[in-house]
């Protein structure tokens, strides 16, 4: 490699770095949608739609929301939400540069979503699942009360339905604005995660763009079967705490889906428009274990 | 009072300390006899500190939370043991250091006692990173665990940690699952499991060891979601808001108590644990002794519905 091509291969990874960046910080994507963030080309919206969000030029996988998912993942008509009638309330009185009642609010207005986890029963190729679907438009998908009481209610329900339980995430983390309370709900999740293991029920999670803090640490990785999105941004620690903490720059590849997988941490990488058909050969394999599970 | 540093808040005690110490030099060297003065002196002092140190602020706490002189988990262990066997490793290739645990005696009582450790030199934090464990300090600890519940031990674990360490290899070998297998893996113990944060408990690297059937604080320690530093400059975007994050976050123990998190408050001597490193010490035996006493009346499986349900309570929400 010539020093110029090696100039120029460098000036082109770290503009890698820079988009991915911007695509974490949670700006309104709506906006964008037209433009892929990876090479740039303009897409008509109705393209993208029907190509799941995935750039057909380079097969960049936009991040999607909740309702979107579930359109795309479940039978149609199939899913029937549960909980939905449960909301945030304020505990600590919490106030930062905004009081985090009005942030609520804001999310609400924003993402059009009571939480930031929808939760339900739907049917992946006929094969009934108890489900739970993340959406980072929801205060980043960090885990509060609610989702953690939404996602534990929903882990009970599978065990006692004996059907698989799989759970996608996109979350930041846990919600600082409840402190504590949100801490606890990493061992809220944990502890019926315990139980569904000990009844052999089957429990798969899908790590999707972005995944990190509380919900990596929680019931996000703890899935028999670990299944990170192609290109998704998955890890404990956000990069700019660990760049800060290590003083050096990271690989662009670091916490990507592929680098996960080279290091031994999930099961398989899957693009979007396979991950209905993956999961449905998970479920059929493992339906013998499942004692009333097989409703095929 | 002995001599220590003094931290900012704590320098008017210092000032009144110094001016006892020179009214009875003064006392001795002319042989006027200054008794009254310097017990009244000395009756106020008192009264001044009992004042100043109950009502300390949240940063005020995390400063003594954090004291460089505050007893560390092997201070602890051997103040509190009357025998104790370290156990090495997680079998897999490393012997994280921030987390360290092994088979001890507390009174006639064998247990598994399990630790984070900071050290108080720069020599021994860094054997100790500042506390802060790897992934493969959490699977040295589950591998404890379960040798604990193999042998009907009592865990016992005691945290004082700024978070699971955030770096390169820390996420290639699952910072992030080695905390969650904790959590799970916790939940399956039929063993009793009691956690004490002595000092500094944040996020998931805290809980990685601690859903325990009861878990108390020392009364200046502090238990949160994220550092007060972490979260002020993510939600103000600078760190310098750090106070005022610590208000926010109610990270003390008596908030946490009030919150329904913690089973109990551990008293610390005035001005906080380094002042008396043995009644604290004494004050912390005492406590695990009693929940031994009280969890070992469960059966196995009592112990685990007993986690289960504590911790399913746990979350404030409205549902309408
Ligand atoms: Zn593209």
């Amino acid at each position: 490699m010539s020093l110029k091509d090696w100039f120029a291969k460098r000036k082109k990874k770290q503009l890698n770095v820079a988009l991915v960046e911007s695509k974490i910080s949670g700006d309104d994507l709506s906006k964008l949608w037209d433009k892929c963030y990876n090479c740039n080309t303009q897409l008509p919206k109705k393209d993208l739609e029907k190509n799941m969000f995935v750039c057909p030029k380079c097969d960049y996988h936009f991040r999607i929301g909740a309702k979107t998912r579930i359109f795309q993942l479940f039978d149609e008509g199939s899913f029937q939400e549960i909980d939905c009638n449960i909301y945030p309330s304020n505990p600590l009185e919490f106030v930062d540069t905004m009081c985090y009642k009005k942030r609520q609010d804001e999310a609400r207005t924003k993402s059009k979503l009571n939480e930031a986890v929808i939760t339900g029963i739907g049917k992946i190729n006929n094969w009934e699942v108890a489900a739970a679907v993340m959406d980072f438009a929801y205060m980043g998908g960090s885990m509060g009360s609610v989702v953690g009481e939404k996602v534990t209610r929903l882990i009970e329900d599978g065990i006692k339905r004996r059907i698989p339980i799989i759970a996608i995430t996109s979350s930041g983390g846990a919600r600082m604005q409840e402190s504590c309370l949100s801490l606890m709900q990493m061992a809220k999740t944990s502890c019926a995660i315990a139980r569904a293991n000990e009844e052999g029920v089957l429990y798969i999670t899908v790590l999707t763009e972005p995944t990190f803090g509380g919900v990596t640490a929680s019931f996000g990785t703890l899935g028999d079967i670990i299944i990170a999105e192609q290109g998704a941004r998955i890890g404990f620690a956000g990069r700019r705490v660990i760049e800060q903490t290590i003083r050096q720059k990271l690989p662009a590849d670091f916490q990507t889906a592929e680098y996960l997988l080279k290091y031994g941490q999930v099961d398989m990488v899957s693009k979007r428009k396979d991950l209905k058909e993956m999961l449905e050969r998970l479920i059929r394999i493992h339906s013998g274990a499942l004692k009333q599970g097989a409703n095929k | 009072m002995k001599i220590l540093t003094p931290l900012e808040f704590e320098k008017s005690i210092y000032q009144i300390e110094d001016k006892i110490e020179e009214l009875k030099n003064l006392s001795e060297e002319t042989g006027i006899d200054l008794d009254n003065q310097i017990k009244t002196l000395v009756e106020q002092a008192q009264d001044y500190k009992e004042q100043l140190y109950s009502n300390l602020s949240p940063s005020q706490k995390l400063q003594i939370a954090r004291h460089s002189k505050r007893p560390t988990f092997l201070d602890y262990v051997s103040m509190i043991t009357t025998d104790w066997v370290e156990m090495h490793g997680d079998r897999a290739g490393t012997d994280d250091r921030a987390i360290m645990g092994g088979i001890a005696i507390i009174e006639n009582q064998p247990v598994m006692l399990i630790g984070t450790q900071k050290g108080k030199t720069t020599k021994e934090n860094l054997e100790y990173n500042f506390g802060m464990p790897q992934p493969e300090g959490y699977r040295k600890a589950l591998r404890l665990f379960n040798h604990a519940n193999r042998f009907n031990l009592p865990i016992i674990t005691l945290i004082d940690t700024p978070g699971a360490y955030p770096g390169i290899k820390a996420e290639q070998t699952g910072q992030g699952i080695a905390i969650a297998v904790n959590l799970c893996e916790m939940a399956k113990l039929e063993t009793p499991l009691i956690t004490v944060i002595l000092g500094e408990g944040c996020s998931g690297g805290a809980l990685g060891l601690a859903v325990a059937n009861r878990v108390y604080m020392l009364e200046h320690a502090l238990y949160t979601v994220i550092s007060p530093e972490g979260c002020a400059s993510i939600l103000w975007r600078s760190a310098d808001m750090a106070c005022i994050a610590a208000e926010s976050l109610k990270i003390t123990s008596d908030d946490l108590l009030r919150l329904g998190i913690i089973d109990g408050v551990i008293k610390e001597p005035l001005g906080g644990a380094h002042y008396d490193w043995e009644m604290t010490a004494n004050n912390l035996k005492q406590q695990i002794l009693e929940s031994i006493k009280e969890l070992s009346k469960m059966s196995g499986n009592e112990i685990k519905t007993d986690k289960y349900d504590k911790f399913r309570k746990m979350g404030v929400f409205v549902e309408r």
